[in-house]
């Protein structure tokens, strides 16, 4: 059994269909890519997988267990599968580590002293060891950027969902992101990252799922996908990238 | 003639100003603190999931807005002993009060609510919290500063409102300005004096809230 499992799903806004029945496993150790046009619906269905978004139809299983929308499954669910957003999305009125320890303290209910020891390990490992008691505002983009994957990696998630990490990021920025999330997928964290960084993604990922109009069109090793694309879409898509 | 100003009439007449001004403190006190917690509380069933919940708070929020201050108290003092409810003229006053402020605070808190950046609320939903965590740890305290300014000026707008208060024999700073006034007849140096305190007092109250505001709001780990 895969570790997340999305059987047929679908999700419309209104009267727009932007998830036409998405079949996807997850396996644990596994590093997806999910790439397609704005529109295609990849935030959507990476947000669905944590119950950010209801789906209409179709079934989530995440470590075996199907995911209802009663809210105590749904924070369940979301301890095990944490989300890194464009945004950042720190809390302004914490310090980068309070930030961190605030729900392993809140949520798991561990001591200050264990969440604390944590949230300071989780910081030395994105790279702020020296920054832990500034604020959000007091940090760059990129900085922040590595507070939000050190917040989500202190839940300790078995998935964790990254949503155009480094597309809001300055360009000198983006690659201490990524480095950072390249060190997470050597270490077998399985991720499932939103990206445009196509040359990131091949290097990274094992699997790449190409997204249009709401479906899956084409999915498998990076290097044969960008090699291959079987879609005149696909095609389209990684050419112009490439122009 | 012209009229010969006195001051010296209201000396004899210290400790009931000193006392109003101390009841209108203590109203001011319960009115601020129940009445702003009344509003934290309503923004936050304003929010509620639950239709009914956040329409009984609308109605609320609207039945008090549209109409007069005095009205509620009257209704409060005089009207609620019909169904056997009966209050003191400082309980009736305080009531009137708290119930006033928690219906303005309410719309006050829920706009600051309203601001925080919906971002930082799935942040949380992702990290597991549940409502009233996200409430409490991430969404409570940006929105309060955000909107500490406007709160504070309704806080000061309640407490100089409670000169209403003598209306029903709360014996405030201006049931006591009355009642001083009655017995030595001097009331240009009677309000004039009142006028004076009540200015204090809201430039007084106005400090504390900022103060206050500061602790609550303030960065407590320099970088
Ligand atoms: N909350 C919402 N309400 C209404 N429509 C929405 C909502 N969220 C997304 N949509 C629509 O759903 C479609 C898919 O959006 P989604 O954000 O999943 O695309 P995306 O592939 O992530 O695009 P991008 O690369 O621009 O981030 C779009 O047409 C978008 O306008
Ligand atoms: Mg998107």
């Amino acid at each position: 059994m895969s570790l997340v499992e999305l059987h047929a799903i679908h999700k419309s806004f209104g009267a727009v269909q932007v998830l036409k029945g998405i079949d996807l496993k997850i396996d644990e150790g596994q590093v997806i890519a999910l790439i397609g046009r704005s529109g295609s619906g990849k935030s959507t269905l990476l947000r669905t997988i944590n119950g950010l978004e209801t789906i209409d139809d179709g079934t989530i299983m995440v470590a075996g267990k199907k995911v209802g929308d009663h809210d105590t499954d749904l924070l369940d669910l979301r301890l095990n599968v944490g989300m890194v957003f464009q945004q950042f999305n720190l809390f302004p009125h914490y310090t980068a580590l309070e930030n961190v320890m605030l729900s392993p303290q809140v949520v798991k209910k561990q001591s200050k002293a264990e969440a604390r020891a944590i949230a300071e390990e989780m910081l030395t490992k994105v790279g702020l060891a020296d920054k832990m008691t500034h604020y959000p505002d007091q940090l760059s983009g990129g900085q922040q950027q590595r507070v939000a994957i050190a917040r989500a990696l202190a839940m300790k998630p078995r998935v964790l969902l990254c949503d155009e990490v480094t597309s809001a990021l300055d360009p000198e920025l983006v690659n201490e992101v990524l480095a950072v999330v390249r060190q997470l997928a050597e270490e077998g964290m399985t991720l499932v990252m939103v990206t445009h960084e196509m040359r990131f993604a091949r290097e990274v990922c094992d699997t790449l799922v190409f997204m249009h109009h709401g479906r899956i069109h084409e999915k498998g090793a990076p290097e044969a996908v960008f090699a291959n694309p079987k879609t005149p879409e696909l095609a389209n898509f990684v050419g112009g990238l490439a122009g | 003639m012209a009229y010969q100003f006195d001051f010296g009439s209201i000396l004899p007449h210290w400790k009931l100003l000193l006392d109003g001004v101390v009841l209108t403190t203590e109203l001011a006190a319960v009115g601020a603190v129940a009445g702003v917690g009344l509003g934290i509380l309503g923004a936050w069933a304003r929010s509620s999931r639950i239709p009914v919940i956040s329409q009984i708070v609308a109605v609320y929020v609207e039945l008090i807005r549209n109409t007069p201050f005095l009205v509620q108290l009257f209704f409060i003092f005089f009207g609620l002993p019909a169904l056997g409810v009966k209050l003191s003229e400082f309980q009736a006053a305080a009531l009137a009060m708290v119930i006033n402020l928690g219906a303005y605070s309410t719309e006050i808190v829920r706009a600051g609510i309203q601001a925080i950046p919906q971002g930082q609320i799935e942040a949380a939903q992702s990290l597991a919290m549940n409502r009233v965590q996200i409430f409490r740890y991430i969404v409570i305290r940006p929105a309060l500063k955000k909107i500490w300014p406007a709160l504070s000026s309704q806080v000061v707008i309640v407490m100089l409102g409670s000169s209403v208060c003598s209306q029903i024999a709360a014996e405030e700073l201006t049931f006591a300005a009355n009642y001083i006034q009655g017995m030595n007849f001097r009331a240009f140096e009677v309000y004039f004096v009142t006028t004076g305190m009540y200015l204090v007092m809201s430039i007084v109250l106005r400090q504390i809230l900022k103060i206050f505001g500061n602790f609550l709001f303030e960065r407590r780990h320099h970088a």
